[in-house]
Order: structure tokens, then sequence, then C-alpha cells
């Protein structure tokens, strides 16, 4: 793998927009009570990264650097306000559980701080390689809590899945034998959720001690 | 061949071309999610009337009128309600109200009631809420049975003094950790009772000229 292309995938995982750089946390921790949102709204946030700063890497040599964020802003409102009338018309439930954190993504930060900062330094395919892979890792992190606040909050996975992929898709509900435990689905929940994803992704990142030990004291 | 750092010129044309293009895209989406949206909220009014009526009436070509009124003291609310009042061939076969019960734990609670013609319950339903996750939200029907306890009843069957939450002597379950939300729920069903009773007759003149008017719509 050459340096450029593990560069550009690094924000799949280590440079993970939510959980290494802790941006866009407002709609991770506020809508992720399933599974279903946290897919729903993971989706619209990286189609909407894919296209905004593949757009502005397109325009990086005309636009003077100065005009590069408003400019930004206006190419993700209106995509934003596109997204927002496509799902309330097509995904009308869904779309009322989400709420305003559709209409939000316009001022997601690390949304913006992608397509501001590397369209306007990298090349059209590094930034649309690279707005896939923050896109993704921004879903991840979304599954990942909406999914393990799901199953220790309601002891389902994939509850209302047939609001996002039809009725058909309604067995794919799971029931698991678990308790309910409330606090994972009230806002704390989002916290403690979040901290033990940080934990997981600190224990699986970090070197082990052994390696510390041996290079730095010798005995 | 623009510098790296763009031109002023180019910049203006860039911005005015995806300014008139953002317009044109967001005007599209609009003309085009519309109409879907419009008939969403219809189905999801006409899915939740059928909700709230007695099982006999379900499904059952009723002529719908609907009738705005405001009695901030009866119907909680300040704005103008929605009351629907639906008849077959002209006699009056339930009516059903929109009400708001405004002392909510977090706020107003959306609330649709349907009355029969004799003054009993139908059905209670609600629309919108935002009482506490995993408390107060026992309110809604997919969580819980609570909402049924209101089903057949009417002023006289309990009697108007134990039209109340058992916690205050009434004859009503109260959601054990959400007092709040079940005195305002049954606050409501009271009063919009409360208001059936005393405009009954002037309701179904309402509807009766306005449907004579043709102002009616066929669910």
């Amino acid at each position: 793998m050459t340096s450029s292309l593990r560069e550009a995938i690094a924000p799949l995982w280590r440079d993970n927009m939510a959980l290494a750089q802790f941006l866009g946390l407002c709609p991770l921790l506020a809508v992720t009570t399933t599974v279903v949102n946290g897919l729903a709204l993971g989706l619209a946030s990286a189609a909407v990264v894919v296209i905004a700063s593949t757009a502005m890497a397109l325009l990086k040599h005309a636009l003077k650097p100065a005009a590069r964020l408003p400019i930004a802003l206006l190419i993700l409102a209106a995509l934003v306000t596109v997204i927002d009338l496509f799902s309330e018309a097509v995904f009308y439930d869904l779309h009322a559980k989400l709420g305003i954190f559709i209409p939000l993504i316009v001022v997601n930060s690390g949304l913006l701080v992608h397509a501001e900062n590397v369209a306007s330094r990298r090349s059209v395919g590094f930034t649309f390689l690279s707005a896939l892979a923050t896109g993704l890792g921004f879903l991840l992190a979304f599954l990942a809590l909406g999914a393990l606040r799901e199953i220790v909050g309601h002891g389902t996975l994939l509850s209302d899945i047939e609001l996002l992929a039809g009725e058909g898709s309604r067995g794919m509900t799971l029931e698991l034998p678990v308790g309910g435990m409330l606090v994972a689905i009230l806002p704390p929940g989002a916290f403690f959720g979040m901290g033990l994803l940080l934990a997981l992704r600190n224990r699986l990142t970090t070197k082990p001690p052994a390696d510390q030990s041996s290079s730095g004291i010798r005995r | 061949m623009a510098s790296a750092e763009g031109h002023w010129a180019l910049t203006t044309v860039a911005a005015a071309a995806l300014a008139a293009a953002a317009f044109y895209a967001v005007h599209a989406a609009y003309d085009w999610s519309d109409e879907r949206i419009a008939a969403n909220e219809r189905a999801r009014v006409v899915a939740r009337l059928n909700s709230v009526l007695e099982p006999a009436l379900r499904g059952r070509d009723l002529t719908t009128t609907l009738l705005a009124i405001t009695d901030p003291e009866l119907l909680g609310s300040e704005e103008p309600v929605d009351v629907f009042v639906l008849t077959d061939r002209g006699a009056p076969m339930a009516t059903v109200f929109a009400t708001v019960a405004p002392h909510g734990y977090n706020a107003a609670i959306d609330l649709l009631i349907g009355v029969a013609p004799i003054g009993t319950v139908t059905g209670v339903r609600v629309v919108r809420h935002r009482e506490t996750q995993g408390l107060g939200d026992a309110i809604d029907t997919a969580k819980s049975d609570w909402m049924l306890q209101f089903d057949s009843k009417a002023l006289t069957a309990p009697p108007l003094e134990l039209w109340a939450v058992d916690q205050d002597k009434g004859s009503f379950d109260v959601i054990s950790g959400a007092t709040v939300t079940s005195r305002a729920v049954v606050a409501a069903v009271k009063n919009t009772l409360l208001y059936f009773e005393q405009h009954r007759d002037d309701l179904y003149a309402r509807a009766a000229e306005a449907a004579a008017r043709g102002r009616t719509n066929e669910p």
C-alpha cells in the first residue's frame, strides 16, 4: 500500500473523525439510541462529505482561499436541504425521529474541516477517497455506538429497520435475551457508551507497554 | 491557466454558478418532495384517526369534516386545534380531537382523542411528545398499554371527581416515575370530554354546515 493511499484511508480508523478527532460528536451522541437511527444519519453524513469534498476539490484552482469557506457552506447547505426534503418524502417516520439532526449536518464541523482542509490541498482522487473514508469512519462510529446503546438499552438490534428498508425487512429485527438497561438510551448513556468505545479503541491502537519498557529502560 | 491561489474573477463566476446550481437543486427537490410529504402527512393523520375510532368504524368510508377550534382552557392550546367530525350520510359517527396536553413534563403533549356520539372515549393516542425516554414515553402505545385504560370511559364513568390519577385519589393508573405526564394526559382527556359535552350539538351543526359547503375530504 502506498503511503498516499494509506493517508487517504486513515480517517476510516486511525484518524476517525468521531473516535480520534472528536468532531461531530453532537449528532453522534444525540441520535444513536438505535442502530437504525445511527445508520440513517451516518449514511446521510457520508453522502454529504463525499459530494461536498469532491466538489470543493474540483473547484480548488478556481477559488480564492478567502472564498472557500462560504462556498463550502453553500454546497453543504444545498446538499443537506435536498437530503432533508428527500428523506421527509421517502422515509417520513424515520425523518420525524431524527428531527433537527438532518438539517444540522450542515454545521458538522468534521465534514466542514474535510471539505475545506483536505479538498483545498490534495488531488480530486485523493479527496474523494479520503472523503469516502471519513464518511465510512463516521458511519462506523454511529453504528458501533447505536448498536451498543440499543443492545444494552432496548435489548434489541435493528428495531425500526422497516422505516429505512421497507416492510419486507421487519424480520431483521433481533430480540435479544438481555434486559433493558434504561440508562443506555438516556443522554448519560451516550457518554458512557462513547467512553467505552474510546477505551476499546485505545486498547486496540496503543502499543503494548512491553515495547516501551524494552526500548526505554535497560536493565 | 489559473494559479493555485485562484482569481477573484474565476471565484465570482464559480460562486455564481454554484449559487444557481444550489438554487435549482433545492427548488427541484422541493417540487419533487412537496406532494409526497403532504401525502405522508395525510396518511399519518388518517392512520391515526383510525386508531382512535371504535373498531367497528375503522376503515369505514366515513365523511371527515375538519374544524379548527380554539379553546385554550379545555383543548389546551392558544392556537386553533384540529377537530375531525366523522359522519356517515349526515349522521355523526365519531369526533376526533387533536387536543394538546399543555403540562407535559418537558413540553406540551399532542394527543388524538376519539369520542363517540354518546360521549364515551373510543381511543386516545399520543401524536407527538417529548416525555422522558423509558419513563413518560409509556404514554406511547408502542411502549405500553397505559393509554388503553381510557377506552370506553366517559364523564359519568368514572364519576367526574374520579377523573384523576390514583395517586390523587382518582381512578386512573399512574405511570410510575411519570406522575406529571400521567396527570397531564388524564386532565387533557377529561377536558376534551367536557368540551364535547358542552359543544356537541354546535360541533355537529358546524360539521353539517361545512359539509353542505363542500369543505370535506374523504380520507
